[in-house]
């Protein structure tokens, strides 16, 4: 009863205050704000990075060329084969009538291939398998597995050597990307928190005074303590709230860019897919930085 | 009944009290007169435990202030009632709510929140400005205000640091003639001033203070340095 009374004054003190201190709430606010923006900007990014990653890895492929007599059921028992490789994603088989026809399609206002081609008696194009990898690491390891000995019969070549290089470089700059995109992240995230935190202990010192003097009437230290810490969890709240609305006219203009410029990336799409994701995180991230921020602050002037 | 036992308090090797004695019999109205840094403030400090003496011991209704602990502090402040010169109220709340904090953080009922609130701002002459906050009130209305909220506990003691220091010589009077209204209610009064008017004029005890030291303690006393 003496408790939920206590309570219940306190909650309101910390809702009167943050009514009452409009300025300093407004100031106050505004840097989280920033700060949950900041955030959330983060989030966004890595799905960006994690999205032009995946495009770059769709990209890669190893290419098995088959002897031109090697037959076709051959050819699809080395296919199933591959299939069933945990590292292979996916691979497709390109028949010999079908590389002619692409060559033919790719070629066709050339004359002078044209008619070379012509007058060769049999389709001197080899059959393919295109291989995809899970990963971009596991290239080496199919590469690897292709060149063993009862397969060289049929095998005229595998550009895997031709790719090596490339497939390396995107290997690390992937990796790099990644990487480099959680220490950005962490370290705006902390510079984002520092900026709220330092912010809140600047509303403390403001009411310095005011502890002193509730001090002075006999309030305990919980009584002080409570209302400020139900005013900075009402920041994170409010703080939250308004980023969650600002980031949709943000997205509305940035996403159709973003989307021109990484085709498959659409953000404002994820954004509303995982509106309730980013509730919980600002929510979570708000209400954390305000309460803790301003438990830390007025320790100071609650001592003996 | 307040005790000072040999009480000396230094501060980084400065003296702001020097071996002080003297004893407060209950519903006394007394004045401690000095110069700034006679060490009046040193001596209310002491008595609500905000700060340790280092030599001596208080005692206030015979307990030893300097043995509560921290957690019961609260209880110890509640049963004296402090007025400051600079009034000390809380700058976003109604002279209504200042008085009323004093209750909450007792943990009073609401009904005797309500109940007890208007008597006292009755009691000090406000009525008409509960719902004003500080920077409407005057100098002498925000002290009448500070005077209700210290009272609210009805303390045993009321403790007024300078509490004209920042009025005019209306208000002062006004102030002054409150604090003798409230002794003559029943409450021990101390009143620390350097207005030689107000002491001069007030004809009761008075103990004067210069540079730590109780250098005269009369009944009926005048400021003489």
């Amino acid at each position: 009863m003496v408790i939920s009374k206590t309570l219940l004054r306190i909650l309101k003190s910390g809702f009167q205050s943050f009514w009452r201190n409009y300025w300093l709430t407004t100031a106050t606010v505004a840097i989280m704000i920033l700060a949950l923006l900041g955030i959330a900007g983060l989030a966004l990014f890595n799905v960006m990075t994690q999205a032009v990653v995946a495009n770059l890895e769709n990209r890669v492929d190893i290419s098995v060329y088959f002897n031109t007599d090697t037959d076709e059921a051959k050819i699809l028992s080395i296919r199933q084969e591959l299939v069933e490789l945990n590292e292979v994603k996916s691979v497709d088989y390109v028949s010999q009538e079908e590389a002619l026809k692409r060559f033919q399609e790719r070629h066709k206002d050339n004359p002078v291939l044209m008619q070379s081609l012509q007058e060769l008696e049999s389709n001197p194009l080899e059959a393919s398998l295109n291989i995809k990898a899970r990963n971009a690491t596991q290239y080496e390891a199919i590469a690897n597995y292709l060149a063993q000995d009862r397969f060289q019969g049929a095998i005229d070549k595998i550009n895997f050597n031709q790719n090596k290089e490339i497939i390396a470089r995107l290997t690390r700059l992937t990796g790099n990307i990644q990487n480099g995109g959680l220490l950005i992240s962490v370290f705006l995230g902390l510079l984002a928190m520092l900026v709220s935190f330092n912010t809140i202990r600047l509303t403390m010192f403001n009411w310095r005074d005011e502890i002193s003097v509730m001090r002075l009437v006999g309030a305990s230290n919980w009584f002080i303590r409570g209302p400020f810490l139900v005013e900075g969890i009402i920041y994170g709240v409010v703080s939250a709230a308004a980023t969650l609305l600002l980031i949709y006219p943000i997205l509305y203009v940035i996403s159709p860019k973003v989307t021109s410029f990484l085709s498959g990336v659409d953000l404002l799409y994820f954004y509303q897919s995982n509106f309730w994701q980013f509730l919980l995180l600002l929510l979570g991230v708000g209400v954390a930085l305000g309460g803790v921020s301003s438990l830390i602050a007025i320790r100071r002037y609650l001592r003996s | 009944m307040i005790i000072f036992q040999n009480i000396s308090k230094i501060y980084d090797g400065c003296t702001a009290l020097d071996r002080v004695n003297f004893a407060i019999k209950p519903k006394e109205f007394i004045s401690l007169a000095g110069p700034s840094g006679a060490g009046k403030s040193t001596v209310f400090k002491l008595l609500i435990g905000e700060e340790q003496p280092t030599k001596g011991k208080i005692f206030l209704d015979k307990q030893n202030i300097h043995l509560i602990n921290n957690s019961n502090l609260p209880q110890l402040r509640r049963k004296i009632g402090m007025v400051f010169q600079d009034f000390r109220l809380l700058s976003d709340r109604t002279a209504y709510e200042n008085v009323a904090f004093a209750m909450e953080v007792a943990g009073a009922a609401d009904r005797e929140i309500e109940q007890d609130v208007p008597q006292l701002l009755e009691l000090v002459g406000l009525l008409d400005k509960l719902n004003q906050f500080p920077h409407q009130l005057s100098g002498g209305e925000k002290q009448r205000v500070a005077i209700a909220r210290a009272l609210i506990h009805r303390p045993s003691v009321i403790l007024a640091d300078e509490p004209t220091g920042n009025l005019d010589l209306l208000n002062t009077w006004d102030i002054i003639r409150l604090l003798m209204k409230i002794n003559e209610l029943g409450t021990t009064v101390i009143l620390a001033t350097h207005d030689r008017e107000v002491i001069n004029n007030l004809g009761r005890r008075v103990i004067t203070l210069d540079k730590g030291r109780i250098i005269r303690d009369e009944e009926d006393g005048r400021y003489i340095l």
